[in-house]
């Protein structure tokens, strides 16, 4: 095994175990070996998050072990990013997120950030208590494949309505997915209000998310970068 | 400093010189999928079943949520009050974040009920105080505002004050006034943990009120809960939880409360704990089966 491989190997297996040092020093490590930063990404961060994400869905990992992974990654972000924006390549989608007005609850909106970001997405988080117009504000401004809004509370839950509505008012509703999710909410709710889809869970949101953003290749720059991305990576490893 | 509660015949009495009040958390809809079908048909019958089990578990109040999506909240709520007001004298706690439906709840509730609950935030000070005191009624107040939970002990004590003195101003007395010093998970902060039970110990010396708490929250997205959620009520107790909503059907909370109240000195020579203990036994040999 090639010192390239064993890096993604231990990248690989440190984020999966959030142990954020290591991961940080690895990835060091592999730009002094002049590895591609969108192969430390798509094939050792990226394929651990989402192993992160399969546990967390079966039940075999729990909330803490999912932010720690997530923070060994953000580790390695924070010095990838900046030599990716170099590259000009595109993230895999963009996705706008937020609880919506009148509820703070964060965790489960956090933890799809989380895997969002894991899987490549670029996240602009809204943060909790977030009115319709600023939704509607980060539509326009950074025109994301998905919106999604978050809700724990009966009460709230209404403001998924009031949010498209807006969206629609605003002429924005057509031009972008809206996914709903939180703990009172059902598929059949989703439908009432008119979202175009339901996630039970941030593992799921994110897959349904991928599927999504995949589904529309040939139109989405996301599927585009991803695609490009795997190219650069088979490039790489011929070259190994 | 005492809240009474009641019902139409039996009072329960919270106080820090009194055992733990348990209120039951099972009678609410939110991730209990057979549950929110039943009671969005109006079929009151688990509603019922979840009241009886839980106070034969040591509840000694009922919180009651109908909070169903795409329903009728308040016919809900009534129609599950009253449900459990005809096979248990335990007072309820109604607990909804629609203030129409703490309204129809506390109306067509017989004795004195505890609201959950009151935030401070502005707008639902001014709607749920004035209800608290038309009916009479006790309500928690959650220490949070507009601007979200504060991890500061001291700006939850600072809210709790704001309540207890909005409270005070739609004329309900402050020993009506239950503090929900805020439980979150572990899982997502270390501190949590730690930010609340500073909490409470401030909340008890500075202002002298009752407290009780989403005591299960703690443990949330964590393996074992029961165990987790065990081992924060004794610390909480001692830290000066007074009530907590919790599931008395965990044999570890139930034990756990038990057994702190003894510690406590909550428990005159032990004699809950040991009626507890041999109800558990006698009910262990009723499974086993009639002796060969």
């Amino acid at each position: 095994m090639s010192r390239e491989e064993e890096i993604r190997a231990e990248i690989f297996e440190h984020t999966l175990n959030g142990h954020a040092p290591e991961v940080k020093a690895l990835t060091e490590e592999a730009l002094t070996l002049h590895m591609d930063p969108m192969d430390i990404l798509f094939k050792a961060l990226i394929p651990s998050l989402e192993e992160v994400g399969r546990r967390f869905e079966k039940g075999d990992f729990f909330v803490p072990e999912m932010l720690i992974a997530a923070r060994a990654m953000q580790g390695a972000l924070v010095i990838l990013r900046p030599l990716i924006a170099e590259t000009g390549a595109k993230p895999v989608g963009r996705y706008v997120i937020g609880t919506v007005k009148g509820d703070i609850h964060d965790i489960g909106k956090n933890l799809c950030v989380i895997m969002l970001e894991g899987a490549g997405f670029e996240v602009f988080d809204l943060g909790v208590n977030t009115p319709p117009e600023k939704f509607v504000d980060a539509v326009k401004t950074h025109e994301p494949d998905i919106v999604g809004f978050s809700a724990f509370l009966t009460t709230t839950m209404p403001m998924f309505k009031a949010n498209i509505e807006a969206l629609q008012k605003a002429g924005l509703r057509d031009k972008v997915h809206i996914a709903v999710g939180g703990a009172p909410v059902t598929e059949e709710y989703a439908k009432h209000v008119g979202a175009d889809s339901y996630a039970p869970d941030a593992s799921m949101a994110t897959r349904m998310a991928k599927h999504l953003v995949g589904d529309r290749s040939g139109q989405s720059q996301g599927a585009k970068a991803l695609e490009q991305a795997v190219m650069k990576i088979d490039e790489t490893l011929r070259k190994g | 400093m005492d809240t009474v509660l009641s019902s139409r015949s039996r009072e329960v009495v919270v106080s820090i010189d009194r055992p733990f009040v348990i209120i039951g958390e099972r009678i609410n809809p939110t991730g209990r999928k057979v549950l929110a079908a039943e009671m969005k048909e109006g079929r009151m019958d688990r509603v019922r079943a979840d009241a009886i089990a839980q106070v034969a578990a040591g509840a000694h109040m009922l919180d009651i949520n109908a909070g169903i999506p795409m329903a009728d909240e308040p016919a809900l709520l009534v129609a599950a009050i009253r449900a459990v007001c005809e096979v248990t004298d335990a007072p309820v706690c109604i607990d909804s974040s629609i203030v129409e439906a703490l309204e129809a709840g506390l109306s067509a509730y017989e004795g004195k009920a505890l609201v959950n609950s009151v935030t401070a935030e502005e707008e639902r000070m001014e709607r749920i105080l004035p209800l608290v005191k038309k009916h009479g009624a006790a309500v928690i107040g959650m220490a949070n505002d507009e601007t979200g939970i504060s991890m500061v002990p001291e700006e939850r004590l600072a809210l709790a004050r704001r309540i207890i003195q909005r409270a005070a101003d739609h004329g309900i007395p402050q020993h009506d006034v239950i503090i929900d010093p805020i439980a979150m998970t572990v899982a997502a902060d270390p501190l949590a943990g730690q930010i609340t039970l500073a909490t409470m110990k401030l909340i008890r010396d500075e202002l002298g009120n009752n407290m009780t708490c989403g005591a299960s929250n703690v443990s949330f997205g964590l393996p074992d809960r029961p165990t987790v959620n065990a081992a924060f009520l004794p610390v909480a107790m001692y830290a000066g939880l007074t009530c907590a909503i919790t599931n008395p059907l965990i044999p570890e909370v139930r034990r756990g409360v038990l057994a702190s109240d003894l510690l406590l000195g909550h428990d005159e020579y032990a004699m809950k704990w040991i009626r507890a203990h041999r109800a558990e036994q006698a009910e262990m040999s009723a499974k086993a089966g009639p002796a060969q």
